[in-house]
């Protein structure tokens, strides 16, 4: 008599599924977002310091390693972004009296919307 | 025989059962405490129906071939949430998993992931039912009306508000996708914190306050990482993912509410 049988749980669990792969790009994405705040935390502190120590980092940066990582952190940021605006609706439903409005109304009213109204503006600030 | 057309198969075999015998094999998880030091599994070949869920070939098997598989079951529609296990590694009621999906390969049955197996696709329900339990799911008042006061009236619009996470069946598929629930045993789990968010909606109910202490637990909600997956294997759409992010709010706005309001103020 062996008793009840009881799996052990694989540390590889996260490739079990489409879904926890899925999950775990999502919260890797976040690694980027996080790095990238330090890197605007450093930009932030060389202005503080001068123009001199300013342009002394921008020019470090003109390399494709740091390109590549910009542009890595970019598509990371719009992901992550991405996956928690369409996760929106399970988390804030809105209900239009005894019905729940259409996920996708509410993806695009809490997130999308307002996503690409504020860009429109900064992007409207930064080239004029 | 075959005719190498699929749907053609598929309905000469509903028009003409006999007409065809393909079989199809299926692959069944085998435990028994008496005499197995681990488990096994154990091949069967079954008539293949385009009509039949898994369910049914299992049940034919047990009638057929092999009586001694255990296995649960009820009430071969969707219903009452027993015949749950793993097909093909994807957690499935067996009576909703048609054979038609899968034919031509083999169909592999497992018990449901992430919970210990009592005997062959049997597993344990015991900490599932504590987990239940612990949350109170069930309508909990400060008075009891008599009958002739009548029935606690309810408008549609309220109604909405809970409805979806009422449909819960317990089968517990969502704790075989969850792997929260696999890596953390004592995590409650998709479906208990879906029941509780139920009752915590329902406009009848006074416990709120009651469930959220066992809600705000770190095992409980914030425990949950969001991974989703117990959303897409429910059979009933209930998305317990989906309550529990909204008890993470309430029970963040419970924490707050602590700091202004005296002990007992809120609901």
């Amino acid at each position: 008599m062996t008793g009840p049988y009881r799996p052990k749980p694989k540390w590889a669990w996260f490739v079990q599924r489409p879904g926890y792969i899925r999950f775990m790009i999502r919260e890797l994405t976040a690694v980027f977002i996080g790095a990238y705040l330090i890197f605007l935390l450093v930009l932030l502190s060389k202005l503080g310091r001068g123009e001199a120590s300013f342009t002394a980092l921008l020019a470090t940066l003109h390399n494709s390693f740091w390109e590549l990582l910009h542009v890595a952190a970019l598509i990371a940021a719009v992901w992550h972004t991405i996956t928690w605006f369409n996760a929106t609706p399970q988390a804030l439903p809105v209900f239009i009296g005894e019905n729940r409005a259409p996920n996708v109304l509410v993806a695009i009213g809490m997130g999308y919307g307002p996503w690409i109204m504020v860009s429109a503006v900064i992007l409207w600030g930064v080239l004029r | 025989m075959s005719l190498g057309c699929h749907a053609c198969e598929s309905l000469l075999e509903l028009e003409f059962p006999m007409a065809l015998q393909n079989d199809i094999t299926l692959e069944l998880f085998r435990y028994h405490p008496e005499t197995d030091a681990e488990p096994r599994f154990q091949a069967y070949e079954v008539p293949y129906r385009a009509d039949w869920v898994v369910l049914d070939a299992i049940n034919w098997i047990k009638d057929h071939i092999d009586g001694t598989v255990s296995y649960r079951w009820s009430c071969r529609m969707g219903v009452c949430g027993s015949c749950g296990m793993m097909v093909n590694g994807e957690p499935r009621l067996a009576c909703s998993a048609f054979l038609r999906e899968y034919y031509p390969e083999t169909i592999r049955v497992e018990p449901l992931a992430n919970f210990s197996v009592e005997r062959d696709l049997v597993v344990d329900m015991d900490s599932f039912m504590q987990k239940l339990r612990s949350v109170s799911p069930y309508i909990i008042r400060d008075d009891v009306n008599d009958t002739d006061q009548g029935e606690y009236k309810q408008s549609p619009k309220q109604l909405a508000q809970y409805k979806q996470y009422s449909m819960c069946i317990n089968c517990m598929l969502c704790y075989s996708a969850c792997p929260v629930a696999g890596n953390e045993p004592d995590f409650l789990g998709p479906a208990a914190l879906a029941l509780a968010h139920r009752y915590n909606k329902d406009s009848r109910d006074r416990g709120s306050s009651h469930r959220m202490g066992k809600m705000m637990e770190h095992e409980a909600v914030w425990g949950c990482t969001f991974v989703g997956e117990c959303s897409k294997v429910c059979p009933k759409n209930v998305d317990p993912a989906g309550a529990i992010q909204q008890a993470k709010a309430a029970a963040a706005q419970e924490y707050f509410k602590g700091f202004v309001m005296p002990k007992g103020a809120g609901r």
